[in-house]
């Protein structure tokens, strides 16, 4: 249960980690190390064994969280913890302090960042799926210059993203007008703090009139990515949000949603969670308004 | 063939209070620096991945687990293990006082991350509900499973006075 041997490189610029970056290739992994709350587990039981570790800590641009414009702008290595109490996150994007509130222990959540947790790709995380249905955007840096892409763009199966080896995400956007969204949070766990068997966030706008103008879904565990289900936040579109249009839009999550077999759960278990868990969370969305 | 040259980082950290330099290898974890070159075996090593919490300390304040930490990251930080807890003397901290007077360890291995995490509870809180209780300690396990006066002993240690984590 020990890491094997890496260089280690300890940058203070984004700079200094995208050039940090560049030293790798296909024989010689080079790998980011943020909260090592995934990372550090796999390194130990040597399922990664990267030429160099880069340690982001010291990097000062990936910190802070400040309101800006039409966004909020979360520093990518914002721990856990911080999103979970921060006063700007809480108010502003209280889906995105919920979900965090839901990580691990304490123990785990004073290290691990949203960066980390986005960048993992782990299916049944629970920032993903908050950060796809507030719309969220990544701030990436590489060679090339920096470039956003929204977050729904990230995730190409489990813990793999769509990012050459060469970028880092150096920041979160997320639009202040979803934050401000009625939203809700749901998800099933065997224990507090274990990773969720199925997890979704919903967002919902409503007109003065009660009408539903915009909504968003979002589900994880339930395939090889956390992702947005457009059919199910069409079926709450232009309704009242009744009881119908919530089973429309469950309906519609069981048909996109491909679950799997583990250790954990059955595939059927987690279709069927995922209808409760969508259905709790339009249900939190909902009593929100 | 040859070895390849071992990097070794510089390293300054305060221990308990007191400052510590060393010069570490970046593989190894906080955890082995923490025992095998402080010789302060007290944050225990039980799953050495994260699940378990028996190598819980203070990193600059907070709870962490010493098994996801490199040691070349405790540079610059302030650093409290179970070692820390009782006074120079002996004397132990009211919280040991209370485990001891509640029964609260059998084997005692996973003592040293549920004294930190409770007094991280307890800084935080400092009175709990039992329900706070369990989750505060839900991250250490406690394989004699004798949860049930740990938690009595954090309860009652709540009652008896008040915390800090620095």
């Amino acid at each position: 249960m020990k890491p094997a041997p890496f260089h280690y490189e300890r940058p203070t610029t984004v700079a200094e980690a995208v050039a940090a970056l560049a030293g790798g290739d296909g024989e010689r992994e080079v790998k980011l190390l943020a909260g090592g709350q995934s990372l550090v587990p796999l390194l130990a039981l040597r399922l990664a064994r990267p030429a160099t570790l880069v340690d982001l800590n010291r990097v000062e641009e990936l910190r802070g969280i400040e309101v800006s414009g039409d966004h909020v702008r979360i520093g990518a290595l914002t721990r856990h913890e911080v999103l979970h109490t921060d006063a700007t996150v809480r108010s502003r994007l209280p889906l995105l302090a919920t979900a965090a509130g839901h990580i691990g222990h304490r123990a785990i959540r004073t290290r691990g960042t949203i960066g980390g947790s986005l960048a993992h790709a782990d299916p049944a995380a629970e920032l993903p799926t908050g950060c796809l249905a507030l719309g969220a955007e990544l701030e990436i840096a590489g060679p090339a210059g920096r470039r956003t892409i929204p977050v729904g763009m990230l995730f190409d199966g489990p813990l793999s993203t769509t990012l050459p080896a060469d970028e880092l995400i150096v920041a979160v956007r997320v639009p202040v007008d979803m934050g401000r969204r009625p939203f809700g949070f749901a998800e099933l766990t065997r224990r507090a703090g274990d990773f969720a068997l199925v997890v979704a966030s919903v967002t919902i706008a409503v007109d003065a009139d009660g009408g539903c103008r915009a909504a968003t879904v979002a589900v994880g565990g339930v395939g090889g990515s956390a992702r947005l289900i457009g059919p199910a936040a069409r079926a709450l579109i232009g309704t009242r949000l009744a009881d119908g249009a919530v089973d429309a839009a469950v309906a519609e999550v069981d048909r996109a949603i491909r679950p799997f077999d583990d250790l954990h759960a059955s595939a059927e278990y987690r279709r069927a969670m995922a209808a409760l868990m969508v259905r709790r969370a339009i249900g939190a969305a909902r009593g929100a308004r | 063939m040859n070895e390849p040259t071992v990097q070794r980082w510089p390293i300054r950290c305060t221990v308990n209070g007191s400052v510590q330099h060393l010069l570490v290898e970046p593989r190894r974890t906080a955890l082995d620096v923490l025992r095998d070159e402080l010789g302060l075996t007290g944050a225990h090593a039980g799953c050495e991945h994260g699940v378990c919490g028996a190598c819980t300390i203070l990193f600059d304040g907070e709870p962490v687990r010493a098994c996801l930490l490199f040691g070349v990251q405790l540079d610059g930080a302030a650093v409290t293990t179970v070692e820390g807890l009782a006074a120079a003397d002996g004397t132990l901290h009211p919280l040991q006082e209370s485990f001891s007077a509640h029964h609260g360890l059998q084997c005692g291995f996973c003592t040293p991350g549920m004294l930190l995490s409770a007094l991280d509870l307890l800084a935080h809180n400092p009175t709990p509900t039992e329900a706070e209780v369990r989750e505060g300690l839900g991250g250490n396990l406690c394989r004699c499973t004798g949860y049930q006066q740990l938690v009595d002993a954090v309860l009652d240690a709540a009652r008896g006075g008040t915390y800090d984590c620095t």
